[in-house]
């Protein structure tokens, strides 16, 4: 007789911790290939987990063994040409053959390459490790909705932090109340017959009836005393409902320089930052849609992937990507409805007389309307006139706008960090 | 007498899985199976590939190693590229097996029949199993190990204890004792015994390398002192002993790496045989159930698809072909000897004297007991199984343009392919013949290995690797040389010598 256990309901993640020892080794290959997955996906795409793959010998575990060479014996099934003494040519190459001790692939497929696939949460994980977010933020990234507490009524029972004072007295004086009038009222009827008595003439006194009325009433005052001032169940707490914040839509631009100054490395720090503000939006609101917009002297409306991957080449105008924007926001998202947010990436070049007017569409037109506008300036070099433009920008709308140059990939945090300031305000 | 089927659904209960049990249970009786009691534990698809990631056993400690396993058999397993395996079972006891609950009823009975009494009564019984190791104990030891592991990672650091245990599976083939019985192990005696064990070991190798000389000795005697003794041929035993600069965790650590590989090592040598005896026994006690009506045609349809697709062996040229299959060559070899104590052919007399027309049961149960691979196929290999299998046996000498076909499935040929067949199963073959043959105690502390080669098959360049990992270990200079008879054919050290000293060096040739 055998005994039959059911393990089904045992945890089926035994291997979770041997999972992460291995994610923990070969960390640099990971990331590596996370990089390189962002750089091929598409941004609203990133919300996946994705294939890694790791050539196999550098996470091959060496034992002794034999190789080939010297004399190799080897019995196969399923002759059926053979005869002893036959010679058979060496295949070329020294594979195949079927005389190597296991070395060979024994599936059609490679072995060169170890794949396995990871989560999103550990993709994102890994992302943005490059980038420094904080912890916080990276929970807000990844992480589950937004609650923020309500008020919802008055409940019995709850933490002694959240008594309501004002309801549990008041709810102590009615039980205190309700549970004397009886007898005050009894107390009433008996002083008055006793000041009756009193009042009568000396000689007619009953002075042992008014004894005996006091001792009665002195009874019920003391039953009245004896009722506690605060009973348990007066105590009333307030009650807090957690309610998810509500979402809605938002909308964001992503503008770009595509002039020929812009070379592929920038742009894909643009998409990084891009990414980024995607993912925030998309945690936040319901609905998150992109609006692309690439410019060199003039703007155009593209598809992601002309964004980041059509070769352009020309001087720059950065007001027309502006001034496009407006357009779309006029008429395609009623500020009513969404929230709207810009990102804009450029490595600060600009017809000088140019910047004067971008000043005047951001600060007339398109900051008003904006939850958040946001410029990154891609270079190592110095700034130019626009930078000095944006710079007023800055200064007078302090809350709606953000600028930050940009050399490397660490660098997009700070100019996120105030956008969630901002949030948290 | 025939009587109802205990079922007719495929569906399976936990009711129907102890009614067939139990059947399946008096069959093997009859038959005399001595098996552990079983412990049957039903499991879904992903706790199922947990205990493949951690290469059946039923707990284990944390590496990163069984994580690569594990992303592994995920990966094949959700692109439909390998089925799990219907059963893992255990050599405990009592004997855990693992079914799926995926699994048709005629699958868990399949199982049952071939775990819980094929296995398991071979576990029971052969003799490398009963020598080496311990049932009782084991998953008493498995728990010691890995809370051990786990207090040396929170003491140590995780990545401290990931290198000595990487070193040490490096190693792992290089960690058993072959000619003597282990000593029985077991979790609270290694755990009262680990503190003292700690000291008195350190004690030992401080002893051994002490730095102090003796005044009675003279200089001519201190040269010749020659140490080991003897080659040792447990790498992880004598690295245990000896490596002089180990601490106390480590040692415990290799040690418990080399308990393991001594518990594995009966299963290394004995899978032809172990599957063999299993699937004789599920094709035969699942055919006794339909003989007694206790299973319906349906039943036996599904267990005999997928039963031929287990014993399946594709040919040398297909594009399926990965060796040969282990269970064809174990249960053809097993029905054969049953064919031949009952229906003894003239070849069979010639061939098999003592055992044609003997009993079938018996004869097989000494098979069982008392051989491994090796030995079961020089002893027992057919020809009529040769002939059904159309094995064939090719030399591939690299001196030589062509690969020879040395021996086909026919009269002349037959006892070279059973030579040739059992060679492969052959562990001393199949690994390289490494062994510690000199450490330099009074010198650099240097540690020489001897790889004795076989068919003047070379060492793989993996060697290198491996040396850094044995390096690590011993924490001086590692030597190895390859020989074939007396020349030196290769040469490895870890670390690599510098340019300047790599000077020509006349081979010192230990005799052993």
């Amino acid at each position: 007789m055998s005994y039959i256990v059911d393990r089904r309901l045992n945890a089926k993640n035994k291997s979770a911790v041997n999972r992460q020892r291995f994610l923990r080794r070969y960390r640099q290959h990971i990331k590596k290939a996370v990089g390189e997955a962002v750089t091929h996906r598409s941004i609203t795409d990133i919300d996946k987990g994705e294939k890694i793959s790791i050539p196999s010998k550098d996470i091959s575990e060496p034992t002794f063994h034999h190789a080939r060479g010297g004399v190799m014996e080897n019995v196969l099934p399923g002759n059926k040409e053979f005869t002893a003494g036959d010679h058979i040519p060496r295949p070329p190459g020294g594979g195949g053959g079927g005389s190597g001790e296991g070395q060979a692939s024994d599936s059609g497929e490679g072995m060169d390459e170890f794949v396995f696939q990871i989560t999103q949460e550990e993709f994102l994980d890994f992302m943005f490790e490059d980038l420094e977010l904080p912890n916080l933020v990276k929970r807000q990234l990844n992480g589950s909705d937004a609650f923020k507490t309500v008020r919802a009524g008055i409940s019995n029972e709850g933490a002694p932090g959240r008594i309501n004072i004002v309801r549990s007295l008041r709810s102590a004086n009615a039980r205190r109340i309700a549970l004397t009038t009886g007898k005050r009222k009894k107390i009433k009827k008996l002083e008055a017959e006793r000041d009756r008595l009193e009042a009568m003439d000396s000689a007619l006194r009953d002075s042992a009836k008014i004894e005996a009325l006091n001792e009665e009433i002195e009874h019920l005052k003391s039953v009245i005393k004896r009722i506690p001032w605060l009973d348990d169940f007066d105590l009333k707490y307030n009650l807090h409902a957690k309610v998810p914040i509500p979402k809605s839509k938002a909308v964001m631009f992503c503008l770009m320089d595509v002039s020929g100054s812009m070379n592929q490395a920038t742009k894909d720090i643009a998409k990084r930052f891009f990414i980024l503000l995607y993912l925030f939006l998309q945690r936040n609101y319901e609905r998150t849609e992109v609006v692309f917009i690439r410019h060199h002297t003039s703007a155009k409306e593209v598809d992601e992937q002309d964004f980041f991957y059509s070769r352009e080449t020309g001087g720059t105008i950065v007001s027309s990507a502006l001034k496009l924007m407006k357009e779309i926001v006029e008429d395609r998202f009623p500020v009513g409805e969404w929230n709207i947010y810009g990102a804009q990436a450029s490595d600060g070049d600009n017809w000088n007389d140019d910047s004067n007017t971008c000043y005047k569409v951001l600060t007339e037109s398109i900051i008003p309307q904006c939850q958040y506008y946001s410029y990154i300036e891609i270079t190592p070099r110095d700034h130019q006139a626009l930078w000095e433009e944006y710079l007023n920008v800055k200064a007078q709308h302090p809350d709606a706008f953000a600028m930050e140059q940009i050399v490397s990939a660490a660098d997009i945090y700070p100019v996120f960090r105030e956008l969630f300031q901002k949030k948290e305000s | 007498m025939k009587q109802a089927p205990i079922s007719t659904s495929s569906e399976w209960t936990f009711e129907l899985i102890e009614t067939y049990d139990r059947e399946i249970g008096k069959i093997a009786e009859s038959y005399g199976l001595d098996t552990y009691r079983s412990q049957i534990e039903i499991i879904s698809s992903e706790q199922m590939m947990d205990a493949y990631a951690s290469v059946g056993m039923p707990l284990g400690y944390h590496h990163w190693s069984y994580g690569k396993q594990f992303l592994n058999v995920e990966r094949s397993y959700n692109r439909g590229q390998m089925g799990l395996a219907y059963e893992i079972v255990i050599n405990s006891n009592p004997s855990i097996a693992y079914l799926m609950e995926e699994n048709s009823m005629a699958m868990q009975a399949l199982v049952i029949a071939h775990a819980c009494y094929g296995h398991n009564s071979f576990f029971k019984s052969n003799y490398l199993f009963t020598t080496w190791t311990d049932a009782d104990s084991i998953i008493d030891y498995l728990l010691f190990a890995k809370n051990y592991i786990d207090h040396c990672e929170q003491t140590q650091g995780i990545d401290a204890v990931e290198a000595i245990i990487d070193s040490c599976h490096a190693l792992m083939n290089y960690g058993v004792d072959r000619y003597k019985r282990p000593y029985p192990i077991s979790a609270a005696e290694e755990q009262s015994r680990q503190k003292e064990r700690e000291e008195y070991l350190q004690k030992q190798v401080n002893d051994l390398w002490r730095t102090i000389p003796k005044p009675e000795q003279s200089e001519a005697q201190d040269e010749q002192i020659h140490f080991p003794s003897e080659p040792q041929e447990n790498l992880l035993y004598f690295i245990e002993k000896n490596a002089p600069l180990l601490e106390p965790w480590q040692r415990e650590i290799v040690r418990i790496v080399r308990k393991i590989a001594q518990y594995f090592y009966p299963q290394r040598q004995t899978q032809v045989m172990n599957e063999g005896w299993a699937c004789f026994w599920h094709y035969t006690l699942l055919n006794d159930l339909y003989d007694k009506g206790l299973v319906t045609e349906g039943f036996m349809l599904e267990f005999l698809q997928s039963h031929s697709s287990v014993i399946y062996q594709p040919p040398y040229d297909s594009p399926h072909y990965s060796g040969i299959n282990p269970y064809t060559l174990g249960y053809h070899m097993m029905m054969d000897i049953r064919r031949i104590c009952e229906h003894p052919t003239a070849e069979d007399k010639h061939w098999f004297p003592d055992i044609a027309g003997s009993d079938w049961l018996e004869t097989m149960k000494f098979a069982m007991t008392n051989f491994k691979d090796e030995s079961f196929i020089l002893q027992y290999l057919s020809p009529k199984v040769m002939r059904d299998l159309k094995l064939f046996c090719i030399i591939d000498d690299d001196e030589e343009k062509d690969i020879l076909v040395s021996a086909i499935h026919d009269d002349s040929g037959y006892q070279t392919l059973r030579e040739n067949l059992a060679g492969l199963y052959n562990l001393g073959n199949r690994e390289p013949n490494i062994q510690i043959v000199k450490v330099n105690i009074r010198g650099d502390r240097s540690l020489t290995l001897k790889h004795t080669q076989y068919k003047r098959r070379p060492m793989a360049d993996s060697c290198e690797e491996v040396l850094k990992h044995l390096h690590r270990l011993w924490g001086f200079d590692v030597k190895l040389e390859s020989f074939d008879g007396d020349t030196l054919k290769q040469n490895f050290q870890c670390p690599p010598k510098k340019e300047e000293s790599s000077a020509p060096e006349t081979p010192t040739i230990i005799s052993t």
